[in-house]
């Protein structure tokens, strides 16, 4: 048995594979670009290339994300908030609050024993707190967005950003670097404001431990350690974070096709249903 | 030491207007502010200097205002950009009771007495939402001039809506538009309307009365204008100084503090006319002290308790006819 999900987000679209042992079989990862539908099939191929099976084999698929509804060959969507949910409690069981920073929105999510979601909070109004800030950060420091948290750790003094708007952040960036502060200061302010707005999502939905950080912001180490200093505790951080949501969606994948259920590619001409 | 000089040091634009001691606009010029504040300061005001073939020594006075004001070191006073807006506006049109200055990263609604006293004041002091960054971030994620895209937004059929508030989320949803094929010029009209209703709304706040002037950069977008006078119903205020208002206000405060300390250094009669004149705007504005280091002003705090110490400059703004004229023409008079 083989399952698919695919997580269609506003900045790169992954693809994961489950096999009957819920075991990770292939992952991908593209960029969404303009063109979701395009983003989510080359993802899609991509992870079963890497498996080298072909899209028959998979039982069932499912779709998570913002762009869930354009997955032409999804059988299922589920929301990305049900998605993190699962795949966090699948790697982390003890997880209580999962925390979700993708490129352009942030949510706190809290669920029960068994993973079922129990609330959440986003930031629906602005970039404030989200992959997008960091984004900005990187582009007004001339940095690369991999390198933001290795140079932000080098900090000494970490400035106080006092602006919580994008773009006055931006503003607020070029002033410090023209006044001679290190770039590595500058960049350490950016991330304690940012895990400062997180944390407060985190709050709204009340904060219980273990808490799993997820989404492609938790590959940053410094935000991880923003984080971390702000709250005294650890996080659960896993090497898959940014691949969470599309694990979680495999589950649900996995779910279904444990019970029997078969998807469209399954049903379509394939190699078995050609030759009877 | 025949002119005065106002400098508007801005987040986008800094711009420096030189007035002679009769009022009248001399010269004037802008360049982007960039980070080094002191640097475009000094650099507009050479420009000026180097246009009128004039010398330092020629300049008797200088203020500054806009969220760079403490940063131009050859300043002789600094002033609030609330102060200088509402001062330029008045100048520019004697009937002017509401201001709306739309600038690249902060936006403000004023009310004026009819005495030229700011009565009300509100900005969008938490976000960019509402103001000029939001069209040039649309503009460059769809490729178009800064300079052009209010004329495209005036050629729309079939406006897109842009819903999110955030200049940020805004470009993502201009992608969308773009992917799924929509016209430049409709989702650029999109924009304008979302920020026109971002703007409306503070005017509101403020109790907008008639007549309004614009001022700030973005009053050279024709698209803007009209998404706004869709809006308020009215036809808005805008001269070809409109983006200047904030350095003329300054240059106008500027000649009136020169005048005034020549008065008082000069024969009795003098002296007793310049002590009638109750202390000005700015002087009580240095006194009281609300301000921060970003130059944001004593405003927004102050209207609760101190709103008096807004209470404006003593002598009624003089007609703007042959001044204005003397660079490019009057501006359209509104009503």
């Amino acid at each position: 048995m083989l399952v698919a999900g695919v997580d269609v987000g506003s900045t790169t679209t992954k693809a994961t594979l489950l096999d009957e042992n819920k075991r990770i079989r292939a992952r991908s990862l593209v960029d969404t670009g303009a063109n979701v539908v395009r983003a989510a099939e080359r993802a899609f191929r991509e992870a079963l290339r890497q498996a080298g099976l072909e899209e028959w084999d998979v039982n069932f698929t499912v779709g998570t994300g913002y762009g869930r509804y354009r997955v032409p060959f999804g059988d299922l969507q589920v929301t990305e908030i049900s998605c993190h949910a699962k795949g966090a409690c699948f790697l982390f069981p003890d997880t209580h609050t999962i925390l979700d920073m993708g490129g352009q929105d942030t949510k706190a999510i809290r669920v029960s024993e068994r993973a079922e979601v129990k609330d959440f909070a986003m930031n629906d109004k602005c970039a404030a707190g989200t992959g997008r800030f960091l984004v900005a950060a990187a582009q007004v420091l001339g940095l690369e967005l991999e390198e933001l948290g290795t140079v932000s750790a080098q900090a000494k003094k970490p400035l106080k950003i006092t602006n919580v708007c994008t773009v006055f952040v931006e503003q607020e960036i070029v002033m410090h670097l023209a006044r001679g502060c290190r770039v590595e200061d500058v960049l350490a302010g950016v991330h304690s404001a940012i895990a400062g707005r997180s944390i407060a999502l985190l709050r709204r939905v009340g904060l219980e431990e273990e808490i799993t950080f997820t989404g492609g912001v938790a590959r940053n180490v410094g935000m991880v350690r923003a984080l971390e200093e702000r709250l005294k505790l650890k996080l659960n951080v896993s090497p898959e974070s940014q691949h969470i949501g599309a694990i979680g969606a495999a589950l649900f994948a996995w779910e279904r096709a444990a019970h029997g259920e078969a998807g469209k590619q399954r049903n379509a001409v394939g190699p078995e249903a050609a030759a009877p | 030491m025949n002119y005065v000089v106002g400098l508007d040091v801005g987040t986008r634009m800094t711009r420096a207007l030189l007035l002679d001691l009769h009022g009248r606009v001399q010269a004037r010029c802008q360049r982007e502010t960039g980070a080094r504040l002191e640097t475009a300061a000094q650099a507009v005001l050479d420009e000026l200097l180097q246009q009128q073939e004039l010398k330092a020594e020629d300049i008797a006075y200088i203020a500054s205002t806009g969220y760079g004001r403490y940063r131009v070191p050859f300043r002789q006073t600094q002033i609030t950009e609330m102060t200088c807006h509402a001062v330029g506006a008045l100048w520019l049109f004697a009937g002017t009771r509401t201001v709306l200055d739309i600038g690249a990263m902060n936006s403000r609604a004023l009310r004026v007495a009819e005495s030229g006293r700011v009565v009300a004041f509100r900005m969008n002091d938490r976000c960019a939402s509402g103001a000029g960054r939001f069209l040039e971030r649309v503009a460059r994620s769809l490729e178009v001039e800064l300079e052009q895209i209010g004329e495209l937004s005036l050629r729309s059929q079939d406006p897109q809506p842009i819903s999110s508030i955030c200049a940020v989320l805004a470009e993502s949803e201009v992608i969308n538009h773009v992917t799924a094929g929509k016209a430049v010029e409709d989702i650029l009209r999109g924009a304008h309307n979302s920020i026109a209703e971002r703007l409306v709304a503070l005017v509101r706040q403020v109790g907008a009365q008639p007549e309004i002037t614009l001022t700030g950069g973005v009053t050279k977008n024709a698209g803007m204008v009209r998404a706004l006078e869709e809006r308020l119903g009215v036809r808005l205020n805008v001269s070809v100084h409109s983006e200047y208002a904030g350095a003329l206000g300054a240059a106008l405060l500027a000649r009136q503090r020169w005048q005034r300390l020549q008065n008082s250094t000069g024969s009795a009669p003098q002296r007793q006319a310049a002590a009638r004149n109750p202390g000005t705007l700015e002087a009580k504005e240095e006194s009281h002290g609300h301000r921060d280091d970003a130059g944001r002003g004593c405003c927004v705090e102050c209207l609760g308790g101190h709103g008096s110490c807004h209470s404006a400059v003593g002598a009624r703004p003089g007609p703007p006819t042959d001044s204005v004229s003397q660079i490019g023409g009057k501006g359209k008079a509104g009503g």
